[in-house]
């Protein structure tokens, strides 16, 4: 029998008995869509966390306090080694960087009339709007003599101005931080819920913070903006240079600071990303698998159903391979178009959860083929059993049997 | 051993089953029997005789315990595998007491259902049109199975039989599930189309009308034939 008439036959009998035929590929629709819809929302959602975190600046770098070692022995807990000075000489020093913004960071009671809130104060000086790339929506960020007066004023994140002014402007108004009154002069765009978002901080003069709120002298981090993303490595070096010699470091003692890049996270973002979506999809594809149980119960109800048509099929003459070949054809029709209509409602429904929830749906080409041709390989896989089951039968016992 | 072309030659031929007592219930004793070529033989004996047994055995549904059968050149006991399937494809044609058409298949692709096995004809369908339109079916060829009395059903059965010109037709009470007009009709039908391709039949029958149609009736009993002319 060649192939085209053994897909013929196999049709004819599939549509013989539309309603199983339908529920049994359902197992194999939902499986294939479910593939389909994880890894195109998996996918959307990676890139929409990337082009976030791109959009904070992918040529960023963290310098964080870190305790000093001696040996993998951690000599003192408390670290207090970076100071304005650090940044200051960055920003003078360093080759390739584009800004500096030394911060300091503490909790602190912020109120507005009778709303209290517990909430981060930043510190920072006037290169942190650019170098986070913050968007002040309205009013303006504080400048240099405002930092140098160790001046009241403050700028909110989105979330703090939602939280104490439910959204109404706040620019003129005085919020009360751990008692002492802070202008606000500025309020910023919203960031999104990323590494250290600045939505729910208040920023204010660095100096004013170390010195009048939280009353220390030591930062909690410098941030550092390269020129562009091949500078970040030549200004990670220039930055672990300065700062040994700053800190007087003898060769082969480790860092008393550690630098974080924007690109390192970038990368475990993406890796972390691609884990859950890898997840997600395995899962689905048990999904297909209990499908392809499905399948393979439908044909072995086939099989026996169809007992006696096997016995004629070999009374006329008929060879095992193809008898085989007939219930083989069967199921692989069944998941392949199962696969081909799970795909369709797959792309159908991603594009409506994509529309749905705002999220972005990308629908790849590869999951299109992997989740066919293992649509595909569930029919042989499962169909080969009922198949020999089928081919195997005794003639006689075949056509006796009621 | 050579034959004469197309002549079914049975040489103690012997069906035996293993009981659980060590012994064996034979169903065929040793059975002789020379079918020339063209002759339509009719089987007749009581149920348990072993007439479907011999019928099995001919048509190499079942293998034999003992003894060769041979059909012209062919030694059909020795053929396994491939060469049985393709044996049974070009020298045999089956009619069974049930049509066992195949319901998801119409009248025309039903009697094609041989000629899908193993080679396929371009001429196939042409010959399909003209059995269905010899049986008088020509109308209903698009016909499902569900859709034809039974009568019809058996005219497409033997359509289907004769689809590969078999040497062999082999039926197995063609008849014994429709009404004795029907029956009689289908059974001149059958002889009638044997006739015209030349072919050998083999009929097993409980109606003595219909037995008395072949040119020569054997009887089985118990395993044996009885000799011709002996009481039945």
């Amino acid at each position: 029998m060649n192939l085209y008439e053994g897909i013929r036959v196999a049709l004819m009998s599939l549509v013989h008995n539309k309603m199983r035929s339908f529920l049994t590929m359902l197992g194999v629709i939902i499986g294939v869509a479910a593939v389909i819809i994880v890894v195109a929302i998996g996918q959307g959602l990676k890139k929409d966390t990337m082009s976030r975190i791109e959009r904070m600046g992918t040529n960023l770098l963290m310098v964080n306090p870190g305790p000093s070692r001696r040996g993998g022995v951690v000599q003192e807990m408390t670290v207090i080694n970076l100071k304005e000075e650090d940044a200051v000489e960055i920003a003078k020093t360093v080759p390739g960087v584009a800004g500096v913004a030394p911060e300091v960071r503490g909790r602190v009671q912020a109120k507005y009339r009778s709303r209290n809130t517990s909430i981060q104060l930043v510190g920072t000086s006037v290169d942190y709007a650019k170098v986070r790339n913050w968007k002040i929506t309205e009013g303006r960020f504080f400048d240099d003599s405002e930092v140098r007066g160790r001046k009241r004023v403050c700028v909110l994140g989105s979330q703090v101005v939602t939280d104490l002014f439910y959204g109404k402007p706040a620019i003129g108004e005085f919020v009360r931080i751990n008692g002492m009154p802070f202008e606000i002069i500025g309020t910023a765009a919203e960031v999104g819920a990323m590494w250290g978002s600045p939505d729910s901080t208040i920023v204010a003069p660095l100096t004013t913070v170390m010195y009048r709120v939280l009353g220390q002298d030591n930062l909690s981090s410098i941030t550092v903006s390269a020129r562009s993303a091949e500078d970040v490595d030549k200004v990670e070096k220039g930055i672990e240079v300065l700062l040994r010699k700053r800190h007087r470091l003898r060769p082969g003692q480790d860092n008393d600071f550690n630098i974080m890049k924007q690109s390192m996270f970038l990368e475990s973002m993406a890796e972390a990303g691609e884990t859950m979506t890898r997840l997600l999809g395995a899962i689905a594809l048990v999904s297909l698998l209990v499908g392809g149980v499905g399948i393979m119960n439908i044909m072995l109800v086939s099989v026996t159903e169809r007992t006696r048509e096997v016995g004629v099929r070999k009374a006329v003459g008929a060879r095992k391979l193809d008898i085989l070949a007939q219930f083989l054809v069967e199921s692989v029709v069944l998941s392949t178009i199962g696969g081909v209509l799970g795909i369709l409602v797959g792309i159908g429904f991603s594009q409506l959860i994509a529309r749905q929830s705002g999220w972005t749906a990308i629908i790849s080409v590869s999951s299109i083929i992997y989740s066919f041709l293992f649509a595909g390989a569930v029919g042989i896989f499962f169909g080969l059993w009922p198949a020999k089951k089928a081919a195997d039968m005794d003639p006689i016992a075949a056509l006796r049997y009621e | 051993m050579t034959t004469p072309a197309g002549d079914l030659v049975l040489q103690r031929l012997t069906k035996a089953y293993p009981l659980p007592d060590g012994g064996a219930l034979t169903i065929l004793h040793e059975l002789d029997l020379t079918v020339p070529a063209g002759e339509t033989v009719a089987i007749v004996g009581p149920s348990g005789s072993g007439k479907s047994t011999l019928l099995n055995l001919i048509g190499t549904l079942d293998q034999p315990t003992s003894g060769t059968i041979h059909l012209g050149q062919t030694e059909v006991t020795s053929l396994r595998g491939q060469s049985l399937a393709e044996f049974r494809a070009r020298a045999l044609g089956f009619v069974f007491q049930d049509h066992h058409l195949l319901p998801q298949l119409t009248a025309i692709e039903n009697v094609l259902v041989p000629t899908l096995a193993s080679r396929p004809t371009a001429d196939a369908n042409a010959r399909a049109s003209a059995l269905l339109d010899r049986v008088g079916l020509s109308e209903r060829r698009d016909s499902f199975p569900s859709r034809l009395s039974g009568g019809e059903r058996q005219r497409v059965a033997i359509a289907r039989a004769l689809i590969n010109r078999p040497q062999l037709l082999l039926a197995d009470e063609p008849t014994g599930n429709l009404d004795l007009d029907t029956g009689a009709s289908v059974i001149s039908l059958l002889l009638e189309l044997a006739a015209d391709q030349g072919a050998t039949v083999m009929m097993v029958t409980h109606n003595p009308e219909q037995a008395a149609r072949c040119q020569r009736t054997l009887r089985l009993r118990e395993g044996r034939l009885v000799p011709q002319g002996a009481p039945a």
